[in-house]
């Protein structure tokens, strides 16, 4: 049957590419690895097949990429990726982020930067080409088996994102009636009636999620390349690719760092998390191999330089890209479910995700095993007095934190595997923050004085001679902050607390004395200053983190409601404060205000403006935190939040409650008797008229200075303990009248003083307006983080220094092959 | 043995020791009436809103009081609340996790997790509906 308007070229296009990906890059598996072990002639014959297999699949990936990009940016609803990512509505810009927010296409985005790796290696790197180009297009063949989509013995590979919506069991007359004749058969113009999709994930709908998937692929696909190292020096034994490994690896360091960074500060300009880390799975999971690596890429420098550390080398290497693995198979089997807030969806391939890792892990793990013994390590022991010695400790502990975080991420996985039902701590931040900050220290110190020593052994005299300025240099300033600083973080304990300052003490050495190193060791040859200004970002970072995490303070205090429940000491319950349309409102320092919010039809967002006023009268400012609707079946609203930046601090709004005043204002007001001394009731407590005022100079701005004004003075007492002033009043020029009603919004309520009804008694009339139409009102969460702008820098620092290395190496390696 | 090997071990031994610690730290997840068997003991309670009972949030009152009726797939209920502003679709989740102890005959909750159908699924069965206007 044919139906209306279809487009199924493109998906024809599409299949044919994922097929001719999945078969070019076994082809070129196989090729290079005949390349590998093949001499002269037949050598060359291999390699030449296996480059042309390589740049099919080339082909095949870009021509899947343009096509699915064509099937989105055309609005083919007809196509079910299209349909569940994306929407007439969505601005061009965000065309791209509707490839990661399914698996398919960030598979797509993943192999496509394997492609990329894979021609800068057949062009740079010469003898290893074979060897790790074996490896790649391996991952290459695994990739495309995640699009398959093909049934193999019952069991689905893969999942095409080039399928029609019809043929995936989506269209049934249950839920798309109109698309169905009277037999229930489905109309050939059933698409006219599919007018949208389902759009994409309002939390993908920022500029981060543009730029923060991308470079986080790359980084995952970077750490392939050391791994295909390693692998090609097994199979080849031989082991001299450990210098052309150490820019790949300090790149792939630099990227993957970034990338994972792009993603805290995405969660922290984007989602009310309340701030850029919460230890989620998701995160850990790329964190961890991050450390792997970092621990391998000083290994790998450890034996370029003194022959020590090649195992671990090996050994870091494996691990970092198996780790990349797994976690993708956490993120994307489904199997974090309950303790992960952004996890992939489950698309039920989670044999084949397994797989994935296995395939790699088991077989390197083999050949590591089995070439152990071959692997050249030198048995005298390092001196203390080395460099070595304390890098190589230094990577342990990298990777045994790594071990921790991952250990504890995994619980799920225990639970899928035993059947139990274990759920994570009760505060999942301090179980990790409790020991990691240990592991700051630690790297911290090391980092800080491991740069003055000199491989194998180091002159006690020099030591002694350069170190104790940075020391002393260090301990004053981090004296400074700890005893100016008010750093008092008490909820965990003093325990907890020293650790703090202790570990404030280690982030300010690794970043003086490394800052110091540029001058007091390297005399200020800033070309060869790579590794010292990365670990100054490093020590930067740390100081940033400890900062601003242990004086993170809620601004948004509740000041009058009730305590629900008992303080206890972890929490204050009262996070959240409420705010009346233009009604200033006591936040600690500053009266806020919410002014007014405006509607942007391209972005679909609600903007709050809200005023800041310091009570100091010294600042006046404006935050735009916003809504943005929410799609694919919610209401609601996602909140992205607003902050405002000081160099040593950021004050970070968000809206946590916002109810859509539609109601109409239909009371009217009620009329009453009073006397001075008189109470009235209304729904929610009661009113007592305390006096009349004359030309009151509190009002003086509501009436003119030719009209006389009388003004009510009343207080209204709520049921739940709150007082308000209530002051209506009227100005009279002349016989004219004006009335002046005052408006109690927190209480619903409109007063106004409608007349004198008899003077000599002191009797007078009064309104009340009850009315749900009052006004709007949101509930805002507000925090302050300083020094967060030392850990943004710190990170833009550590990049610069890792690409400063990536640069020397490359130099170094290139002047010693000439 | 070298020092780097001693090293290795009491580093690998505090890492050891480092997650046997967590293991005393890790929490449950319960039905209602097993929450209720470990009053006062922090738990992880998977239930959903029950939508025939009230649901209690009056910004005006109280930002930070939210109060409803859990039910689990047993059927048994329970009063929670949350000292927090009510998240966001609440009423779609299809699960949630909540996070707390049971206090006499309320649920004293510290984080909800939610779980929404439509956000994290894109299952072809979980398209309800498809846009037709």
């Amino acid at each position: 049957m044919n139906y209306i308007g279809e487009h199924l070229l493109p998906g024809q296009i599409g299949h044919f590419f994922v097929i001719l990906s999945f078969v070019a890059s076994l082809v070129a598996t196989g090729a290079f690895y005949k390349a590998q072990y093949a001499l002269g002639f037949e050598k060359t014959n291999w390699l030449k097949i296996a480059r042309i297999s390589f740049l099919l699949e080339t082909v095949a990936v870009l021509g899947k990429f343009i096509t699915l990009y064509y099937i989105i940016s055309h609005h083919l609803f007809e196509y079910k990726y299209a349909w569940t990512h994306s929407d007439l509505q969505l601005q061009t810009e965000y065309l791209l982020s509707c490839f990661w927010e399914g698996q398919e296409g960030s598979f797509m985005l993943w192999s496509f930067w394997h492609c990329v790796l894979g021609w800068v290696l057949i062009w740079k790197a010469g003898e290893w080409e074979p060897g790790t180009m074996t490896v790649i297009s391996f991952a290459q063949f695994a990739l495309a088996s995640m699009l398959l989509g093909l049934y193999f013995f019952g069991s689905k590979v893969g999942s095409n994102p080039f399928v029609l919506m019809r043929n995936e069991n989506m269209i049934k007359p249950e839920n798309f009636p109109v698309g169905f004749d009277a037999s229930g058969v489905l109309r050939a113009d059933y698409l006219q009636f599919i007018k949208n999709g389902q759009g994409l994930n309002t939390l993908l709908q920022n500029y981060w999620m543009v730029i923060h998937p991308p470079v986080l692929f790359l980084g995952f696909a970077t750490t392939i390349v050391p791994f295909a190292y390693a692998m090609a020096g097994l199979m080849k034994k031989q082991h001299h690719w450990i210098k052309p490994a150490i820019p790949w690896a300090a790149f792939s360091a630099a990227l993957l760092g970034t990338g994972i960074m792009m993603g805290a500060a995405w969660a922290y300009e984007s989602l009310s998390f309340g701030g850029y880390w919460a230890w989620d799975p998701v995160e850990n999971a790329s964190l961890v191999p991050w450390l792997t690596l970092v621990a391998g890429l000083h290994t790998n420098v450890i034996y370029k330089n003194s022959g020590y550390s090649l195992r671990s080398t090996y050994f870091f290497y494996i691990i970092t890209f198996s780790l990349i693995l797994y976690s993708t198979f956490l993120t994307r089997s489904g199997v974090l479910g309950d303790t992960s807030v952004h996890a992939f969806t489950d698309l039920g391939m989670n044999t084949q995700l397994l797989l994935f890792v296995l395939v790699f892990f088991v077989p390197a793990l083999y050949l590591f095993i089995r070439n152990y013994k071959q692997i050249p390590a030198i048995h005298k022991e390092e001196n203390t007095y080395s460099r070595e010695f304390w890098m190589f400790i230094g990577s342990l502990v990298l990777f045994l934190s790594g071990m921790v975080i991952i250990a504890k991420t995994s619980v799920p996985v225990y639970n899928k595997l035993f059947g139990t039902s274990i759920a994570p701590p009760e505060d999942v931040e301090f179980s990790h923050n409790q020991i990691q900050i240990f592991v700051a220290i630690v790297i911290g110190i090391l980092t800080a004085f491991t740069q003055y020593l000199k491989y194998k052994d180091t002159p006690k005299a020099f030591l002694g001679k350069k170190i104790w300025i940075p020391t002393v240099l260090s301990v004053l300033i981090s004296l400074g902050i700890s005893i100016w600083g008010d750093i008092s973080f008490t909820k965990k304990g003093p325990g907890f607390l020293f650790a703090i300052h202790f570990a404030i003490f280690a982030a300010v050495y690794a970043t003086v004395a490394n800052a110091s190193y540029i001058w007091l060791g390297l005399k200020g040859k800033v070309k060869a200053a790579g590794a010292s200004v990365a670990h100054v970002g490093f020590g930067m970072v740390l100081f940033g983190i400890l900062i601003s995490s242990s004086k993170k303070e809620v601004l948004s205090w509740n000041t009058t409601g009730i305590a629900v429940f008992k303080k206890d000491k972890n929490e204050d319950p009262a996070e959240n404060i409420t705010l009346f349309k233009g009604q200033p409102t006591d936040m600690g320092q500053y009266m806020v205000t919410y002014t007014r919010d405006t509607i942007n039809d391209r972005e679909r967002k609600r903007f709050f403006e809200i005023d800041f006023a310091s009570k100091d009268g010294k600042e006046n400012f404006q935050l735009y935190p916003d809504l943005i609707k929410n799609n694919k079946g919610m209401e609601g609203f996602a909140a992205n939040p607003d902050a405002r930046h000081y160099w040593y601090k950021d004050i970070f709004v968000y809206i946590s409650y916002f109810a859509e005043n539609n109601q109409k204002d239909t009371a009217s007001f009620k009329n009453r008797e009073v006397k001075v001394g008189d109470t009235v009731f209304y729904s929610n407590g009661l009113l007592v008229f305390n006096d009349v005022v004359v030309n009151p100079e509190a009002e003086r701005s509501k009436y003119g200075p030719d009209e006389t004004a009388l003004f009510l003075n009343l207080t209204a007492y709520a049921k739940d303990g709150r007082q308000y002033k209530a002051s209506p009043g009227i100005a009279l020029k002349g016989n004219e009248l004006r009335n002046l009603p005052d408006t109690l919004v927190s209480q619903s309520l409109v007063v106004q003083f409608n007349k004198v009804i008899d003077q000599a008694n002191g009797k007078l009339e009064i309104g009340i307006k009850e009315s749900a139409a009052v006004t709007d009102l949101i509930t805002l969460k507000v925090y302050q983080f300083p020094m967060i702008n030392v850990l943004w820098l710190g990170i833009i620092v550590m990049v610069i220094g890792f690409f400063m290395s990536v640069y020397q190496r490359i130099k170094s390696n290139k002047l010693k092959v000439a | 043995m070298k020092k780097t090997h001693i090293a290795i071990l009491v580093l690998i031994a505090a890492a050891i020791t480092v997650i046997i610690s967590y293991t005393g730290d890790l929490t449950t997840y319960e039905s209602i009436s097993s929450a209720r068997e470990k009053e006062g003991k922090f738990v992880n309670l998977i239930a959903k809103l029950d939508t025939n009972q009230p649901l209690e949030y009056d910004p005006i009152a109280n930002p930070n009081y939210l109060s409803f009726t859990a039910i689990d797939t047993l059927g048994n209920t329970v009063k929670v609340v949350y000292n927090n502003s009510k998240p966001t679709d609440m009423e779609k989740s299809e699960r949630l996790v909540l996070k707390g102890k049971m206090n006499g005959d309320q649920f004293e909750c510290k984080e909800i997790l939610m779980k929404c159908p439509s956000k994290y699924k894109d299952d072809p069965n979980a398209a309800k509906e498809i846009s037709a206007e």
